[in-house]
Parts: structure tokens; C-alpha cells; sequence
């Protein structure tokens, strides 16, 4: 069963330059080793911060492209992992794992099956 | 529960089994363990549906197959321990409380839709929606059909009690209403909490709890007026209280502080055991209380229990005592807005002789919502002592 660990960081998270950063990617590092020790197949990646993001719609087959949307909640989308784990329980439990957790907050998704 | 791995399904089957009971009882009479076999019919029920299953629709129920891979018990293992996977799934964290609430009452409990949604006094659709996506959530977020690990079961166990606590509460606050498919929810409660004990009789917490519930059921009789209005502690008829319920408040209490693990429901229990044992109100040991308090307060150190704390300090050491600790700041500005902390100041005050003070804690009360039956209650109160007179 395959989740989605979308994490959102909250305005205090670290940021590139504070002396809290290195500590932050120490413990990225960590917690990747241990899903890995685990044995746990999973993948991910960090996102750039909301102020490069780029919105296309299609309305009446024309593109519609926008700058943003800018962050207006206290939280920001900063990244997602997706693992395959058994149950939920297992996804819940990395979930709290996840460094930024201490900062902003962790969805759990299941991944559709198509 | 596990074989099928699916709600629904176990659930279809398990309602085949009953009415093949029901057939089969009638003809060779009730076999010897009624439990264990109905849960093996309904296991194999379960297989042949599956086994019925069209390709297209094996494909989609893909978890199915894992759930399946799962099983590895033989088919006679133990049946306690299928309800209490049960129990587990319905009060997993990852479901909102009237969630878990609805689900345990639906699929533990065997109430249906109807029952439950006339006990919350909410719509049949309201209730349905709610049972359905628990459900929906179980099957498709994947939750696990097992207790937990010991290292979870703590946290798992405080879901699971809270659910049950809450049965049982909205339960003895609910007016006894008039509508056809009442249910009671004390007794539903009761039930779960007794069917939890039995499957874990080495948890303190669960034996607390049932203790708690049952020591706090003894006084159902004497907790409504002819109006259906609750009536204080202090006033209730003690003798209508049934022993029968305290006796066994009382031994649940006792096995669970044999376990050596103190806890929030325990030292409830506790209190309520003290008001079990006292002849009448005024022979209630608030020393005890106090000292319990003292324990809940450390454990769970909510206002509340801070304002409760405070009253058993107040009746057992002296108004005055009570008095400085309700007074304190951090108290005060999380409970003003509770007409219960200036009545029970008031009361305090009245105590220790400020009759003055109390009517001025009392007008405090009377601008903050409460119900038309306390508001009553004050007012009489107020006007028995005489205190209209007071300027």
C-alpha cells in the first residue's frame, strides 16, 4: 500500500542560512536511512518555496497561466515523500518521523490504485 | 475480521450466519459456544462470497488479497481476539471521534443507523454518511485490522477508553427522551466496557474505566428528577442507589489497583467509589477525595479538575483553603466564563461565612448561560439563605 507524506512547513521552520538548517538536513539524512534500514521502498523530494510556483488552467481550451498562488495559510507545501508500507499505521508512524513535523504538519494519503 | 479485510463484507456475513443460527437453533438447539461458531460460519460465508467475486471486481478489491495474505492463524483462533480488533479499528486514532463513536456502536455493538442517530440526535443520513465514510476510511486508507503492537497500546488503549467514556457520558447527560428507537446508551456502554475487560483483564486503565462507569451507573435511578432534570450528588436518594453496581465497581477497582499502574480513569473510579461508601453527603471522606484529586490533578491537570481539586481541598481543609486555590489567577481567567466556577465559589464563600461574597460570586453565575433548571436552583438557593436582603 502506497501513502503520500505531504508535509507543509509552518512559519517557523528552518530556512536555508539559519544555524538550525544543518541540523535540519543532518536529520533529513537520518530519516531517510532509517526508512531505508527499514527496508521500506520509498522516494521524495523537498519543493522550492511558494514564491516560484506557477499556475496553469485550461478554460475553454485556452492556457491560462498565472503567477503563484502565493501562500496565503500559515502553512506551505515544502516537499512529500511516498512510501509502500503495509497499513496506515506504518505510514503514521514515519509521518512522525518526518523532521519538518516539529514545524508544520504531515497529511498522509493513501495512493489510488488505478 | 481479518480473513475478509472489508466492513461490509464481514458484516453481510456475519448477519448470514445469525439468520442460519436463528434457523439452525431452532432445530438442534443452541450449540455450545454460540460465539465461536457463528464467527465460523460466517468465516466461511465470507470465503464463498469472496470466491463469488467476478474477476473484474477481485481485480478492484486488490487489498482484499492482502488482507487474505494476512490471515495466517488457523481457522479455530481465538474469537475474543476478533472483537478486539474490532474495537481497535473502530477507535483508530485516524478517525474523528464521532467517527470512532458511530462505528464501535454500529460494528461492535450491532446498533443500527437508525438507533445511533436517534442517541446523537442526529438525521438517519447524518448518522449514515458518518458510519459509511468510517468505513470507506478503514477500507481505502487501509487501516489494520489487529491490536496493537505493545509499544502503541498505550496511545491506542486512551482512543478506545475516550470512545467509550463518551458513549457513556452522552449516555447519563441525555434526557430520557420519548422517541421509539430509543437506545440506551448507558447500557451500550456498559457493555463495550465490560466486553473490553473481559479481553484485556490485565489493563488497569480498562478496568478503571469499567469501575468508573459502573460505580457512576449505580446512582442512574436517583440522577434524574420526575422532570428528567439531573439532581446534584448531594441530594440524591443514596438508598435507591444498587448495590449490586457498587459491589462490582468496587472489585473492578480493586483488580485494577492489583496492576500497580495508577491512571485517569482509576483515580475517578476511586473518587466515585468514596461517594459509593458514604451512608449520606454529609459523611462523604473529602479528605480522600482531595488526595485523589491531588493525583488526578498531576496526572491530567486540566481546569476542571483543578476546580474540582479545589472544592474536596475546600470541604476537607476549610473553605478558606479551597477558597485561595480557586482565587488563583491561572484559574480564574481559563474558568470565569463558567457559571460553574462562580456557583461553586459562591458556595465556598457561603461556607465560610461571607454571605456577602457568595451572593456576589452567585450574581456572576446568573449572567453566564446556564440551563433554565440551574438558573432555578440558584435562585432558590440563594433566596432560602435569605441573601435577597444582603446589600
Amino acid at each position: 500500500m502506497r501513502y503520500m507524506l505531504i508535509i507543509r512547513n509552518g512559519e517557523d521552520h528552518p530556512r536555508p542560512g539559519d544555524e538550525r538548517w544543518d541540523q535540519l538536513m543532518a536529520d533529513y539524512g537520518a530519516f531517510s536511512a532509517q526508512l531505508a534500514s527499514y527496508g521500506t521502498p520509498f522516494s521524495g523530494d523537498p519543493l522550492a518555496p511558494p514564491d516560484t510556483a506557477t499556475t496553469v488552467r485550461v478554460k475553454n481550451g485556452e492556457t491560462l497561466v498565472t503567477d503563484g498562488p502565493f501562500a496565503e495559510t500559515k502553512e506551505w507545501f515544502s516537499g512529500y515523500y511516498i512510501l509502500d508500507v503495509e497499513s496506515l499505521d506504518q505510514a503514521l508512524m514515519a509521518a512522525g518521523m518526518v523532521p519538518s513535523a516539529q514545524w508544520g504538519s504531515v497529511e498522509v494519503r493513501p495512493v489510488m490504485d488505478m | 475480521m481479518r480473513i475478509v479485510g472489508d466492513l461490509q463484507y464481514a458484516e453481510d456475513a456475519l448477519q448470514e450466519a445469525c439468520a442460519q443460527a436463528a434457523r439452525e437453533w431452532g432445530d438442534a438447539g443452541v450449540p455450545l459456544n454460540p460465539q465461536g461458531w457463528l464467527v465460523t460460519v460466517a468465516r466461511r460465508r465470507a470465503i464463498d462470497r469472496f470466491r463469488s467475486l467476478s474477476a473484474a471486481s477481485r481485480r478492484e478489491r486488490s487489498l482484499w488479497d492482502r488482507a487474505l495474505s494476512w490471515d495466517t492463524e488457523p481457522d479455530d483462533a481465538p474469537i475474543p481476539d476478533d472483537r478486539l480488533r474490532l474495537i481497535f479499528t473502530c477507535c483508530h486514532p485516524a478517525l474523528a471521534r464521532e467517527v470512532q463513536v458511530a462505528l464501535t456502536l454500529h460494528v461492535v455493538g450491532g446498533l443500527t443507523t437508525a438507533e445511533i442517530a436517534s442517541a446523537f440526535m442526529v438525521s438517519d443520513s447524518t448518522m449514515g454518511q458518518r458510519i459509511t465514510r468510517g468505513k470507506r476510511k478503514i477500507r481505502e486508507a487501509h487501516i489494520a485490522y489487529r491490536v496493537p503492537d505493545d509499544e502503541d497500546l498505550p496511545t491506542r488503549l486512551e482512543s478506545v477508553l475516550a470512545t467509550i467514556y463518551l458513549i457513556f457520558t452522552t449516555g447519563y447527560l441525555a434526557p430520557t427522551g420519548s422517541s421509539p428507537v430509543r437506545v440506551d446508551l448507558l447500557d451500550e456502554a456498559l457493555r463495550l466496557a465490560d466486553v473490553l475487560a473481559e479481553l484485556l483483564p490485565d489493563c488497569a486503565e480498562v478496568l478503571g474505566l469499567a469501575a468508573l462507569m459502573h460505580l457512576t451507573d449505580a446512582r442512574r435511578a436517583t440522577r434524574l428528577d420526575m422532570g428528567g432534570l439531573p439532581i446534584d450528588l448531594e441530594h440524591q436518594d443514596r438508598t435507591l442507589w444498587n448495590s449490586d453496581e457498587i459491589s462490582l465497581g468496587l472489585t473492578l477497582l480493586s483488580r485494577a489497583r492489583n496492576c500497580d499502574e495508577p491512571g485517569p480513569y482509576q483515580l475517578q473510579a476511586a473518587i466515585a467509589a468514596v461517594h459509593a461508601r458514604a451512608s449520606d453527603a454529609e459523611h462523604t471522606d473529602w479528605a480522600m477525595i482531595a488526595t485523589l484529586y491531588d493525583g488526578l490533578y498531576a496526572l491530567t491537570p486540566s481546569p476542571v479538575v483543578a476546580l474540582n481539586r479545589a472544592v474536596a481541598i475546600g470541604l476537607s481543609r476549610g473553605p478558606l483553603v479551597g477558597l485561595a486555590l480557586i482565587d488563583e489567577p491561572e484559574l480564574e481567567a481559563s474558568l470565569r466564563r463558567h457559571h460553574r466556577y462562580h456557583v461553586v465559589r459562591g458556595h465556598l464563600l457561603e461556607l465560610s461565612g461571607d454571605a456577602r461574597g457568595a451572593r456576589r460570586a452567585w450574581d456572576q453565575a446568573l449572567e453566564l448561560p446556564m440551563s433554565a433548571h440551574e438558573r432555578t436552583a440558584l435562585l432558590e438557593h440563594r433566596a432560602a439563605l435569605g441573601l435577597d436582603e444582603v446589600r
